[in-house]
């Protein structure tokens, strides 16, 4: 089903560098494996007698349960204390210790004379935050489907070295969000790499962070350059998934390029790129370490964004107002799962 | 396979001891001793100087272990406060908002052989803004330097345009001044100031503002402070100030790093720089501290600095005070002061003069400006950093500032909602 | 438009290249320089000096100057490039600048010292790729502590999420039983609560559970991840159930069917969550930060952001310890990548 891929000379001559390490590797992958099956031994004697004792049909909750029991314990649990704090005020961290304020939290988040103009909310940097949240996610997500999508189209031809482009392209994805900031921080700003190469030229020094349009595009070049290899790989596997016999099928009907792109590879692919376009969406609406230390939410409030502001709000700054946090991640939250299930039902329609 | 499985339950046994340690420490100090545990942060060789004085302190003290723990600033700022919130704090830290643990901390005077001496020799603000309400004898810690703000300037530049370095001069003039140098020697930006409130104060109460009055309460909106806010966005407007430095970031920002590249000719900063400024600019450049520039309000800067504070959640209050009182002892304050190239907050030393390792003249004359900047500073401006809600104040009014200076807002709303701000923190304190 | 469109649409089998190709691979050149050039800035930086690291215009190669010893000066000293008074260049070592005169001597006749205004001189640099960073970051915290801590975090924090993620994705994927879609929409739901907005009630746990300061506070919490669970569970999906029922008739215990025929079938989904899981502990800050406040505990990326001090950072130190960071994460990358787009190909489809 797959194209004849010419081998990827480059990579196998780069390996052949590396053979001591592929050996060590060999080495350590078989110590793993011996522990592996040591452990696995070990429990199937556990299990055995468990199964003995509740029968098959507990078993699925003993597989589940370990797991169940961490993500109740550390990840379930706090977001319910959440609750809790959204309804209380004060600056105590003990839940008990913190005083019933009903729903004033979520009443001052959401007091606005004008939903349009944040200036006229109480809460003027919430809304500044849901407003540039909405736009990052729109532009970002559209970006980096479209630019993943290309990515995969070329990394899927019959291309030389592919498991080193493959990895050039993924390798942004390794990195810290701090480092990802760092780096493009040194290239954009005004004493930067990029200015300093443009004052060079002899033109004017361009205004890349601190000029709110600019900062706001850089962001989002910014996220698709550090996640796209990830979204880029998911589509390269969608489209390996499509048997080739469609295509040949279809040119011996007469079909030039673009049909076969428009008709086959389009549809075929629109699972994976939904798969993208929730995960992309989800991501984009977390957005936070790369552009707090990239631009720290400016210029003034430009590219301040949602979890930015419950951040400041109920763990940085110096006055913590943990009840107002804890309502705007709620509000956050019950938003994200609202248009996650939106589109999760249009995809069943679909389907 | 049996023989397989015995090969690979020895290495799991071996591998696992090999971590034990790293799971369960079993670094315990030695039974007999006690072990006291100190988070420090470092803007520069701090760390390295408090190791020194500790190394002494335990050679003395053989029985006492003090484990200092390096932290970013940020874990200072953000994780510190909830670790002693729960009781999991350690027992003593570097702090700078010496009003954030009020009612958390240790009361030192009962362990002290001397309270006398250690209450005799720092400043009364700063000991009452570490006191619970209703408290006003404790001693829970002490101020390890103090810090004056103050401009930088690149004292090269002015000479190679041929302009007289000023006295006592205006914010007017300096801007005039600094744009006149930057142009003339074709550097890019002129004048500036660090991104905080806190060094935003200083021009302020100078041109007349009253940020802090008598009975402590914070009023943003006095005709000084809108001038030096409106000075700033002149700045901006001209393109003489490099813009990163406010627009960007959601605290602190400093000016240093053009200065000390050599691409701006005049940075409002503080002496807590000058080991820094000293470092990297080398020989590049001859730098200078000028007084703070003149207003309405008279001249002033404002104090700070960081501070070494004890929690009472300690098991070992006798060992943390020891610790404490070694530490304020003019010997080994001074040795600190001396090493760290900065100016000391205890009287004793200050009265002497320490004797700085340093023989860059730029260096001992940025030290002696700064140290004539002290007794010029208004009560306000000293009252300021040991204020329960001054940083609430920094970090508010910094990015309500950027605000405005990316027109965000207007230079009302500015105020208002930085009142506001500051108004909604001490209310939900006191909930 | 034909080659946009040959290039959109999926052709194999050219022998001979054509505008097509061409287009393919000045993209994938022109991707390399985007994605890799930031990172080999960043490479290069982390050899400057503190000085260099903040100049401007900045410079690409780590340049530092020449410095030479002279007879009779304790120190080396920098050396000039002159313009004489007569136009004529000439190399001199400064002494020392007192405004804007330096003082100058000529090294093959160290006697005399020459003034020279400081706009006629001019550095002389070569590029040298100097370790001292690596070497004073490393000095300057307890490196191979920490390096042990992250290692011990990263191996079985990893190990852990493998093994829970993988049994309950197992549970999930191969079971009919009361709560299954309550369990499993209740995971995807937390996908959509990021950490950073539950830090505090997540604290609260941890102290409670007195895991602070304590590896297994870093190690234990964030093994059960929702994400894990589900890539595992839609690769298991798609594995067929009469394997399972053909080991059951055999006799084959529910465990020896997880351990036996799942997992290894489950090995492309199982490496793609083992980069992940390594990336994210490796990478993780906040987490440490939040649990760990005793010096022995820290990992590599706590020690590397203690160079940020309330009003100064260090960033030529930053810049070699993060170098310092990245190669052990790259290396597990490079035994893993191939599993990659395999493993990604039947994962999250469904």
């Amino acid at each position: 089903m797959m194209c004849p891929y010419g081998k990827d000379y480059l990579i196998m001559s780069v390996r052949s560098l590396f053979l001591p390490i592929k050996s060590v590797g060999t080495f350590i992958n078989c110590i793993f494996s011996s522990i592996l099956d040591f452990f696995i031994s070990a429990f199937d004697v556990v299990f055995s007698i468990l199964q003995r004792w509740i029968g098959i049909r507990g078993m699925p909750y003993v597989f589940a349960l370990p797991n169940l029991l961490i993500f109740g314990i550390f990840i379930l649990f706090p977001m319910l204390l959440n609750f809790v704090y959204a309804f209380t005020g004060g600056i105590e961290f003990f839940p008990d210790r913190r005083p019933w304020v009903g729903t004033a939290n979520f009443e001052q988040l959401l007091t606005c004379e004008d939903f349009i103009d944040p200036n006229t909310c109480y809460e003027d940097l919430f809304w500044r935050a849901v407003f540039n949240t909405s736009g990052y996610v729109i532009s970002q997500v559209g970006l980096m489907v479209i630019i993943s999508l290309i990515t995969a189209l070329v990394l899927n031809r019959n291309i030389k070295a592919r498991g080193f482009f493959r990895s050039v392209y993924f390798y942004p994805v390794l990195l810290s969000p701090i480092v990802v900031a760092l780096i493009w921080k040194w290239i954009l700003q005004e004493n930067g790499l990029l200015n300093g190469n443009i004052a060079g030229l002899g033109y004017d020094k361009v205004p890349f962070m601190v000029n709110a349009q600019w900062a706001r595009f850089w962001v989002v070049i910014i996220s698709v350059w550090a996640f796209m290899g990830f979204y880029t790989l998911i589509l390269l596997a969608g489209l390996q998934s499509i048997p080739s016999e469609l295509y040949e099928a279809a040119k011996i009907d007469g079909a030039n390029d673009w049909q076969l792109f428009r008709c086959i590879t389009l549809p075929l692919l629109m699972p994976t790129m939904l798969v993208v376009l929730v995960l992309s969406s989800i991501r984009a609406v977390q957005i936070f370490d790369v552009v707090f230390a990239f631009t720290g939410g400016g210029p003034g409030t430009a590219t301040l964004y949602l979890v930015q502001y419950i951040y400041e709000k109920g763990f940085s700054s110096p006055s913590k107002q943990f009840g107002l946090a804890a309502g705007a991640s709620l509000l956050m939250a019950g938003t994200l799962i609202v248009l996650t299930l939106i589109q999760l039902l249009l995809r069943r329609e679909e389907a | 396979m049996k023989a397989r499985n015995l090969f690979v339950l020895s290495m799991v046994m071996l591998l696992l001891a090999a971590c034990k340690p790293a799971v369960t420490p079993t670094e315990a100090p030695p039974p007999e001793g006690v072990e006291l545990r100190f988070t420090y942060y470092a803007d520069g060789n701090e760390a390295d100087e408090m190791q020194t004085i500790l190394d002494r302190f335990m050679a003395e003290n053989p029985s006492i272990t003090v484990v200092l723990d390096v932290v970013p600033y940020q874990t200072i700022d953000e994780q510190l406060p909830v670790q002693v919130e729960t009781g999991e704090g350690p027992d003593m830290a570097r702090i700078t908002n010496f009003g954030a643990y009020r009612g958390k901390l240790l009361d030192l005077r009962p362990y002290l052989s001397d309270p006398g001496y250690f209450e005799s020799n720092f400043p009364t603000p700063v000991l009452a803004a570490m006191r619970a309400e209703g408290d006003a004898s404790g001693l829970h810690g002490f101020p390890d330097s103090l810090t004056v703000t103050g401009p930088y300037v690149n004292k090269t530049l002015f000479d190679q345009a041929g302009i007289e370095l000023p006295g006592d001069a205006s914010w007017e003039e300096w801007t005039e001044l600094t744009q006149q140098v930057a142009e003339a020697t074709g550097v890019q930006y002129a004048i500036s100031i660090d991104r905080t409130g806190h060094r935003f104060a200083g021009p302020a109460m100078s041109m007349g503002a009253t940020l802090i009055d008598a009975s402590g309460n914070f009023t943003v909106d006095t005709p000084g402070f809108r001038d030096f806010a409106e000075i700033l966005m002149g700045w901006h407007d001209a393109g003489i100030t490099p813009s990163e430095v406010w627009l960007i970031g959601d605290s602190l920002n400093s000016c240093i790093d053009f200065f000390k590249s050599g691409d701006l000719v005049m940075c409002m900063s503080g002496s807590w720089q000058i080991n820094g400024v000293a470092g990297d600019v080398g020989d590049a450049f001859d730098w200078v501290v000028v007084p703070n520039p003149t207003g309405a309000g008279g001249s002033t800067g404002v104090a700070g600095g960081a501070g070494v504070v004890a929690f009472a959640d300690t098991e070992h209050p006798e060992e943390v005070a020891m610790l404490m009182e070694f530490l304020i002892q003019a010997e080994n304050y001074g040795a600190y002061s001396a090493g760290t190239l900065s100016l000391p907050a205890q009287t004793e030393v200050a009265s002497t003069g320490v004797d700085f390792e340093t023989d860059n003249a730029s260096v001992l004359g940025a030290l002696s400006a700064y140290t004539a900047e002290i007794p010029k500073l208004q009560d306000q401006a000293v009252a300021l950093n040991v204020h329960p809600f001054a940083f609430a104040y920094y970090r508010n009014s910094a990015n309500r500032i950027a605000q405005y200076l990316t027109s965000e807002l207007s230079l009302d709303e500015t105020l208002q909602r930085l009142q506001q701000d500051i108004d909604d923190a001490i209310a939900e304190a006191g909930q | 438009m034909s080659a946009v469109t040959t290039f959109l649409a999926r052709r194999c089998g050219h022998t001979k290249l054509n505008i097509t190709d061409i287009i393919t691979y000045l993209y994938l050149f022109f991707g390399v320089v985007i994605m890799f050039g930031p990172i080999l800035w960043l490479v290069l930086s982390s050899f400057k000096t503190a000085a260099e690291v903040i100049k401007f215009p900045p410079r690409l190669l780590p340049y530092r100057q020449d410095t030479i010893v002279v007879e009779g000066y304790d120190d080396p000293l920098p050396l000039f490039e002159v313009t004489l008074d007569d136009g004529s260049t000439i190399k001199l070592a400064q002494v020392r600048r007192i405004g804007l005169e330096g003082q100058m001597i000529d090294p093959a006749n160290p006697g005399e010292i020459i003034k020279v205004h400081i706009n006629d001189r001019k550095p002389i640099e070569s590029v040298v790729f100097g370790l001292e960073n690596y070497i004073e970051g490393v000095q300057s915290f307890n490196f191979g502590r920490y390096l042990r801590n992250s290692v011990v975090v990263t191996v079985f924090a990893t190990i852990l999420t493998l093994l829970i993620n993988s049994m309950a994705a197992f549970a999930l994927s191969k079971y009919r039983f009361r709560g299954r879609t309550t369990i499993f929409l209740i995971m995807i739901g937390t996908l959509m609560v990021p950490l950073s907005v539950v830090l505090v009630p997540v604290f609260l746990v941890i102290t409670k559970v007195g895991w602070n300061n304590n590896l297994l506070g870093v190690i234990v919490p964030g093994a059960a991840t929702p994400t894990g669970v589900f890539l595992l569970r839609q690769y298991m999906l798609t594995i067929p159930d009469e394997l399972i029922d053909a080991a059951r008739i055999d006799g084959a215990s529910e465990w020896r069917i997880y351990s036996q025929i799942i997992l290894p079938l489950a090995r492309p989904a199982l490496a793609v969550l083992t980069i992940f899981s390594v990336m994210w502990r490796w990478n993780d800050f906040l987490w440490p930060l939040i649990v760990l406040s005793r010096s022995e505990f820290f990992t590599l990326q706590v020690g590397l952001n203690s160079f940020q001090g309330e009003l100064n950072v260090q960033w030529h130190l930053i810049l070699a310890m993060t170098m310092l960071t990245l190669l052990p994460i790259t290396v597990v990358f490079a035994f893993l990548q191939r599993h990659i787009t395999t493993g990604i190909a039947t994962t999250g489809l469904k």
